[in-house]
């Protein structure tokens, strides 16, 4: 979290909607967009592809690795508020929903109703996925330990 | 003259009929769900990632059901749906030293700082079949320990940079090769061919790494360090500015220390052959960077002696729709091929038989 925190404040929403569970947004969103200003689509949502790339050797130059599937969507409100969304996977609608949160978040009103409804719930979401991984790998640490030879005594 | 021949369409469609009908096979059994398949097999869809170069968990998993598990077959039909994608950049390189570990161990340092995670291992088990598996048995969750402090897991590699025993990493942001939009020359850049190996068959890197350590094209390795793991994909994004995350991966990265090379202003050090694979797959990972390292022979100044090491050899053959497309293309009709090859033998043979004879005819003759 304390390194979230740093982030400016759209791409901590941003990044924090990409990690959120298709189902629980579309939840939370639907009580947002019900009561908000309407979406006007201005590109996609679109399927297409990234290429992923690496380092040779961890920390070298950088080497194509291979594509991962994306969907990006691009909208408006009336207000002129323009919202993006660039997601991995091929959720259309996922990526509808986080463009008009993103162009709604621009928004003073609306900003403190996704902090809440969505992106801390979401943050709060993957800092236990995390953590719960987390703990399951280290349950699976190797603990060495000597044992004492009966000449050593 | 040329004569087309028609008439297999009808035989064509009941042959994808009765395909269907096989894979789907006894219907009073369930059919496949692809939670099932992504979840339950799911190193079969990483690799299927892997070597159809698209990350796309579910659509691997399609791929894997409607190929019945002909893990070629599905990397073909994931090749063949990449290429029907516009595309909207590239991410950020991935940052490996931060990935969150599901698996980490070195064969080098027993006390490597951050520690030896076996994660989700096959290694250790006894491989024998276990009789659980014709049931459906309830399956405890994974142990969990509280973590100690804030978790670093640094690559064994910037450890050994530290004494300047191993040649370092030289950070570049120079632009890539892509192979899938350039074709390939020789000599290939090591960005082109680690590019062409992570996509590679496993098999075939599997084999050709086993054929370095049995002494063609000698490397003497270790395993430094391989780690299992997610790690996030961020991409610039013009619109807005700044760069954001659009989700996580898991990779699977080897750093292979090979024996040292030496002298110069450097002095000896261990040299490295890398290895990075989508999914989880240590195998591939390990095979990708034995080869690596065994095609850096001219870096090296090492004879190019055996196939490892043959950069043309490798790169030209790795590929395996590629190579099912060539091979399996033979069993397509070669009618025409084929006719034209019975009239020249034929043609061949007439001419030994004349010969034979005129000579049988002189010998008679002669005595």
């Amino acid at each position: 979290m304390s390194r979230a925190d740093k982030k400016p404040g759209r791409k901590r929403s941003l990044d924090a909607m990409a990690s959120m569970p298709a189902q629980l947004l579309s939840e939370r969103y639907g009580t947002i967009a019900a009561a908000a200003p309407r979406a006007i689509p201005v590109r996609g949502p679109e399927i297409g592809a990234v290429m992923v790339r690496g380092r040779i050797g961890g920390g070298g130059a950088p080497f194509n690795l291979g594509e991962a599937s994306v969907t990006r969507a691009t909208v408006k409100l009336d207000s002129g508020e323009v919202g993006h969304a660039i997601l991995l996977g091929r959720d259309l609608e996922k990526a509808r929903m986080v463009a008009h949160l993103d162009a709604l978040g621009q928004r003073t009103e609306w900003q403190p109703v996704i902090e809440a409804d969505v992106v801390a719930p979401a943050l709060l979401l993957e800092t236990a996925a995390r953590q719960r991984r987390a703990e399951e790998t280290e349950a699976t640490r190797v603990d060495f330990f000597t044992l004492v030879r009966g000449e050593d005594r | 003259m040329y004569v087309a021949v028609k008439g297999g369409e009808a035989a064509i469609e009941k042959a994808h009929r009765l395909l269907a009908d096989r894979r789907r096979g006894d219907r009073s059994v369930p059919a496949l769900s692809l939670e099932q398949v992504a979840g339950q097999l799911s190193l079969a869809v990483d690799r299927v990632m892997a070597e159809g170069s698209l990350y796309d968990p579910d659509l691997a998993a399609m791929a894997v059901r409607q190929s019945r598990g002909d893990l070629i077959e599905a990397i073909f039909l994931i090749r063949a749906y990449r290429t029907t994608l516009p595309r909207f950049g590239a991410t950020r390189p991935v940052e490996t030293a931060a990935m969150r570990i599901e698996r980490r161990v070195s064969a080098t340092y027993k006390d490597i700082p951050g520690g030896q995670l076996l994660g989700p291992t096959f290694d250790y088990t006894h491989r024998l079949i276990d009789p659980d598996m014709a049931g459906d048995h309830p399956v405890a969750p994974g142990a969990l320990r509280e973590m100690a402090g804030d978790a670093a897991y640094p690559r064994v590699t910037d450890i050994l940079n530290d004494e300047g025993l191993i040649e370092p990493d030289v950070a570049s942001d120079v632009e890539p090769g892509d192979l899938t939009r350039d074709p390939t020359g020789f000599p290939a850049g090591r960005d082109l061919r680690l590019q062409a190996l992570a996509r590679g068959d496993e098999g075939f890197l599997l084999s050709l790494g086993y054929s370095t350590q049995r002494g063609y094209g000698r490397t003497h390795p270790f395993v430094g360090e391989v780690r299992i793991g997610l790690v996030d994909l961020e991409i610039d994004l013009p619109e807005l500015g700044f760069a954001v995350n659009i989700g996580a991966i898991r990779v699977t990265e080897c750093q292979m220390v090979s024996q040292f090379k030496g002298g110069g202003e450097n002095g000896p050090r261990f040299t490295r052959g890398y290895g990075l694979v989508f999914g989880q797959s240590e195998r591939k990972a390990m095979a990708m960077s034995l080869v690596d390292r065994a095609l850096r022979a001219d870096e090296f100044d090492e004879n190019r002696v055996a196939p490892a090491q043959d950069e043309e050899f490798v790169l030209s053959h790795c590929d395996n729709v590629e190579a099912t497309g060539f091979v399996e293309h033979l069993k397509l009709p070669h009618y025409v091929d084929f006719q034209a090859e019975l009239d020249l033998l034929r043609m061949l043979r007439r001419e030994h038989a004349a010969k034979t004879t005129a000579e049988t005819d002189r010998q008679e003759a002669a005595e």
